[in-house]
């Protein structure tokens, strides 16, 4: 099952506005390796080609905390979303 | 300006603890949880041991939503192709309370329930946002608009405390002090259950394995019966992720550790109902925040308190101790009218006479052993094929047993002098 579809199973209460900040120009002048992309368990960063910039999906998030963790950078910005707001487990 | 007694953030399992010590204590305690409901933000693999605990906790596990009782423990090499198992029952598992898997979702919010009969407010979908200063002691907490003073914070905010940030306890997060965790329920039939694990009703199996499931990366897989689903997932250190060259996208490690025979079989016709990730705090002894401050106690995972024992990681029980320690220490501050940190600091001189601080720095060197990536790389692979050569009888003579082992050790490099001497490490632990 592709890691989408697994999300799909899950409850989230999505907020309009995004948890997670990218500081594109951060990545730009000093991101080589983009671990964000590599480490993230639901596969949520991407790198848009077209306009050279490092996309969150943050609708999808798990709340980890692992992009945090690897972005030595400092580039990402991220905060638990709103109460009443995120991935809501029902197994956990 | 009207304060309570007590406020703590986090309706995990330290922070439930230790508001449930509090309760009957005629003293204002609130909760507050960002979830819609304690545990709906919670994750773990899977199984708490009950023995280290069972004294401090009292009353407080009685009727707890467990889902099985573990009686049987697997650990298995993984090889890229083979795999060696160990399968491990007794009768004293069998008899005594040893360990329980949960799941805590329903666990936490159980246990919050039960806080609330008791007259404890536990205030859900609230994120802390802040802690409220006064000179250099903390006095109460702010959520959006809200104001909450009180005598004692108690930061029960999960590995990734931004209270421990705010109230300058917690150091900075490294990549080497954690790992990630990622999980999925899989939903099967009870019976199932029992019989592809061999185990009666309510009776569990927990399943632990190393190798191919990393990709000899540092950190396991893990699998845990419930009652009728099993949970199964890895866990992996971030740096070991960061190291990798080329970096392999950590989602995809889950796909093909299902994708085992060994897995396949077990899980074959089950239902994939919830994926999850979180954080698992492995910097041990070392990693510890400061514990307490002037006003602040902090405890469970937001504390740095876990330990990854190579074929387990334990965390829950010493986040419910120190939750009931920390409650300790808030009822001798309320008898003195102290909570400074002088009688604050009297919650870490308590967790070095417990099991808490005692195992986390016995183990404290339990981490530069772990560090050997033979560990998870070249032994997982070569004691299957050790097993493969010996229970292989092909055409010709089969060789005898005993130069058969002695000749792979040697040529796989098991005796060589850098193995045995990374190995011998293991004394310190
Ligand atoms: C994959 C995995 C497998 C594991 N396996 C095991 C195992 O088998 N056995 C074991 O003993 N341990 C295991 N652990 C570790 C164990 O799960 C943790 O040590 C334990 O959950 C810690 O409990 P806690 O109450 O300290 O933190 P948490 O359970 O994380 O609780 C923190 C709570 O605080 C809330 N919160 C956070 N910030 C705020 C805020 N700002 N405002 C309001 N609320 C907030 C959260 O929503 C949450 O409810 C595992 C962990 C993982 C991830
Ligand atoms: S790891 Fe950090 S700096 Fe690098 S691309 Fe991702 S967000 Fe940007
Ligand atoms: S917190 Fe976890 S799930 Fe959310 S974006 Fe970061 S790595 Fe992905």
């Amino acid at each position: 099952m592709k890691v989408e579809e697994k999300l799909a199973l899950n409850v989230f209460k999505n907020d309009k506005e995004s948890h997670i900040k990218i500081h594109q120009d951060i990545c730009r002048k000093k991101c080589l390796t983009r671990f964000c992309i590599s480490v993230c368990p639901a596969h949520l960063y991407s790198f848009n080609e077209e306009t050279k910039e490092i996309v969150v999906e943050f609708a999808g998030c798990l709340e980890c905390g692992t992009c945090k963790v690897v972005c030595k950078e400092g580039a990402i910005e991220w905060i638990y979303p709103k109460g009443e707001y995120g991935v809501q487990y029902r197994f956990g | 300006m009207e304060k309570i007694d007590v406020v703590i953030v986090g309706g995990g399992l330290a922070g439930l603890s230790c508001a449930y010590a509090l309760a009957n204590k005629d003293l204002q305690v609130i909760v507050v949880e960002r979830g819609d409901f304690p545990g709906s933000k919670n994750v773990t693999g899977g199984r708490l041991y009950l023995l280290p605990i069972k004294k401090m906790t009292g009353d407080m596990l009685d009727g707890a939503p467990f889902e099985r009782k573990v009686v049987r423990e697997r650990w298995s090499l993984l090889g890229d192709e083979n795999s060696f198992t160990i399968d491990f029952t007794s009768t004293v598992l069998r008899e005594k309370n040893h360990s329980y898997t949960i799941l805590r979702s329903s666990f936490d919010r159980w246990l919050s329930e039960k806080l609330i009969e008791k007259g404890i407010f536990v205030i859900p979908k609230y994120r802390v946002d802040d802690v409220l200063w006064e000179n250099d002691s903390i006095v109460g907490i702010k959520a959006g608009e809200e104001k909450i003073y009180a005598n004692v914070v108690v930061a029960a905010d999960g590995v990734l405390s931004f209270i421990g940030e705010k109230a300058q306890l917690k150091p900075a997060m490294v990549p080497q002090n954690y790992a990630v965790g990622i999980k999925e329920i899989i939903e099967l039939p009870e019976s199932t259950i029992n019989e592809r694990f061999n185990v009666g009703s309510s009776e569990g199996c927990a399943h632990l394995f190393i190798g191919d499931v990393t990709k000899g990366m540092f950190g396991g897989g893990f699998l845990y019966t419930n009652k009728s689903s099993v949970s199964i997932g890895i866990a992996i250190g971030i740096k070991a992720l960061m190291d990798r060259a080329p970096l392999i996208e950590a989602h995809n490690l889950i796909d093909s550790f299902k994708e085992r025979y060994e897995i396949k079989k077990l899980i074959e016709g089950g239902v994939i109902s919830e994926y999850s990730a979180h954080l698992i705090p492995e910097g041990g002894f070392e990693g510890l925040s400061k514990l307490f401050g002037n006003g602040i106690l902090i405890i469970g995972d937001a504390a740095g308190f876990a330990l990854n024992m190579g074929i387990t990681v334990r965390g829950m029980e010493f986040a419910i101790a120190s939750g009931i320690i920390a409650a300790e220490t808030i009822l001798k501050a309320k008898e003195m009218n102290d909570f400074s940190q002088n009688i604050m600091s009297l919650y870490e001189k308590r967790l070095k006479e417990t099991f808490v601080l005692k195992d986390l720095y016995a183990f404290r060197k339990i981490r530069t052993f772990l560090e050997n990536e033979d560990l998870f790389s070249y032994y997982p692979r070569s004691f299957p094929e050790l097993i493969e050569k010996i229970m292989w009888f092909g055409e010709g003579k089969k060789r005898k047993i005993g130069s058969t082992l002695w000749e792979t050790m040697r040529s796989t490099g098991m005796l060589s002098f850098k193995r045995l001497k990374n190995l011998y490490k293991i004394k310190d632990i």
